[in-house]
């Protein structure tokens, strides 16, 4: 028998490391979530389309033919060369297929072996404040210690070149960034990027730059870190197939990054992992074959949905940053002086509706709900009239 | 623009131009403008529901008619198939390549109905040399529309 730090004894000891990170704080919204019925969710973080189905198709002919063992610990070959060809034709990087890139479980498990492979006990990584809610314990688990530095809506959710150097020290060893970012829909614009990079580079940091959003842009692009001068052996990009072309079930992620890191991922990789799955990794291929015309048109239907979402929310008085990537509106809920998670629960119970509360993705998204607009117009549409109700009843007189 | 708003319309007829106008960022007027013209221009020709009448009790016959026409002088295929296409019995008629000429959909409420009108009235048309009908047995798909889905994709309610 040991104690749990609130000194409640429990039966099995639990290491420090993993009591250390904290469990989703948005459980009980979860579990009341379960019990309440004829709820419209806008608390989803995936597409609302199924895979497209000559993907889909390219798996089930492969279990057919019987492809179902292991692959390499990197990655079908095939698959390397089809990324390879991605990296170089939308970006004009070239990275080497036999070294150069690891294929994994989703960019998940690419995040994890990231920080595990750079990091030792004590160092630092900075991270911008609201952020993916698995960047903070990917960090502690890998014995770091995260540096949050705060964003908001006034400088559009992009982490500032100066705000990063005033937290840079000796422990300092990466910056943690996604964007198009999830909750917020942020995406940095190049000038901003370049700011980063710049203080990257003259601090010797690596970027490691989660970039699975970076097809869903609407109206500006994306940029990719490692193509900035100079950026490409200082950074450690991750990406993945989930958003882009529906494909969240299947589990695949990449990692392009210099041959003595992939290296080092790819030891961690092969004991814990093995490999993707190989299903998942056929179907990636097709995904990078042929799949562009139906993540375009996907995009397309994103951002149909974005302006309803987002005009809908400031027309009921939640001002609401544009989002330009991602599928995520992020509206400032202060007007009705709730915190974002009594917000949420109270929209739940009151008019079923489900939102993520910004304060799980950190302490700045505080004043915040996530809202995803991957859903059907119908759905958002009648989400938008119940928050109406909502907003109208609960506004604090004189704040509007 | 027009082609923006033509395929929100193929996919739903029934959006509002209101709708229309907040998606694509352009004014209401201008949307009501564009979809008045294309309706004029017979771009748009009709706002219809996809129906599957499987599930009413209204029980419909559908038959595919292939159509071999004789090949007559001063008369072009297109008077032959103005002709065939003027029954209200015809729901879809398009002149094809390939062993024969005209492919034609026909629907009624019986076989008796669809047969009579394939022996009485479609084969004494003249030009028509001869017609094969098949009927349908099942429909699988209609317009683009899976008939009947299977239950629907489901994603867990809240994911971060």
């Amino acid at each position: 028998m040991s104690t749990n730090p609130k000194g409640q004894r429990r039966k099995y000891h639990i290491s420090q490391r993993a009591s250390q990170i904290s469990p989703s704080g948005i459980r009980r919204f979860f579990d009341l979530l379960a019990s309440v019925e004829g709820v419209i969710s806008l608390g989803v973080g995936e597409p609302d389309f199924a895979t497209p189905w000559h993907i889909s198709e390219a798996a089930i002919e492969s279990l057919e033919k019987g492809y179902t063992m292991y692959t390499s610990n990197l990655g079908m070959p095939e698959l390397r060369q089809e990324l390879s060809r991605y990296l170089r034709n939308n970006y004009n990087l070239e990275y080497d297929t036999d070294g150069e890139l690891l294929i994994t479980v989703g960019v998940s498990e690419a995040l994890d072996l990231a920080m595990r492979a750079i990091l030792d006990p004590g160092d630092e990584v900075i991270i911008p404040d609201p952020c993916y809610v698995s960047y903070n314990p990917c960090v502690v688990l890998a014995g770091g210690t995260p540096i949050m530095v705060p964003t908001n809506e006034q400088n559009n959710f992009e982490i500032g070149a100066a705000d990063i150097e005033a937290r840079i020290t000796s422990r300092t060893k990466a910056i943690l960034i996604g964007y198009p970012a999830n909750p917020t829909g942020a995406v940095m614009s190049r000038d901003k990027l370049s700011e980063v990079a710049e203080v990257a580079r003259r601090h010797r940091l690596l970027v490691v730059s989660d970039e699975i959003y970076a097809k869903l842009v609407y109206g500006v692009e994306h940029t990719c870190v490692a193509t900035l001068p100079g950026m490409k052996e200082n950074t450690i990009l991750l990406g993945g197939f989930s958003k882009a072309y529906a494909m969240t079930g299947w589990r695949i992620g990449y990692v392009a990054a210099p041959k003595e890191i992939i290296a080092a991922m790819t030891k961690i990789h092969q004991y814990t992992m093995m490999c993707a799955p190989t299903m998942g990794q056929v179907a990636a291929i097709e995904a990078l074959k042929s799949g562009e015309d139906s993540a375009t048109e996907m995009v397309k239907d994103y951002n149909r949905r974005r302006m309803v979402m987002v005009k809908g929310l400031c027309d009921i008085g939640l001002s609401c940053f544009e989002p330009k990537g991602a599928f995520y509106a992020f509206p400032s809920i202060k007007c009705t002086g709730m915190t974002s998670e009594e917000f949420a629960e109270r929209l739940l119970t009151e008019q079923k509706v489900a939102v993520v509360p910004g304060s799980a993705f950190g302490e700045y998204g505080e004043g915040y709900v996530r809202c995803c607009y991957a859903t059907s117009l119908a759905d958002i549409e009648e989400a938008l009239t119940r928050m109406k109700r909502f907003v109208d009843k609960h506004q604090k007189g004189g704040l509007t | 623009m027009l082609k923006e708003i033509l395929k929100i319309l193929q996919s739903d007829a029934r959006i509002t131009t209101k709708q229309i106008s907040t998606i694509t960022g352009t004014p209401s007027a201008e949307v009501t403008k564009l979809i008045k013209q294309a309706e004029k221009d017979r771009i748009i020709l009709k706002y219809k529901a996809i129906v599957n009448w499987d599930k009413v009790e209204d029980e419909q016959v559908w038959a595919l008619i292939e159509v071999k026409l004789t090949p007559q002088k001063d008369v072009g295929f297109d008077s032959i198939a103005e002709r065939i296409y003027r029954f209200p019995q015809t729901r879809t008629v398009y002149l094809i390549s390939g062993s024969y000429d005209l492919f034609v959909l026909a629907v009624g409420k019986t076989n008796h109905e669809v047969a009579d009108f394939v022996s009485q009235k479609l084969s004494h048309i003249e030009g028509v040399q001869g017609t094969v009908t098949q009927f349908v047995l099942k429909r699988y798909k209609e317009d683009g529309e899976i008939i009947e889905e299977k239950e629907g994709v489901k994603r867990q309610p809240v994911t971060l």
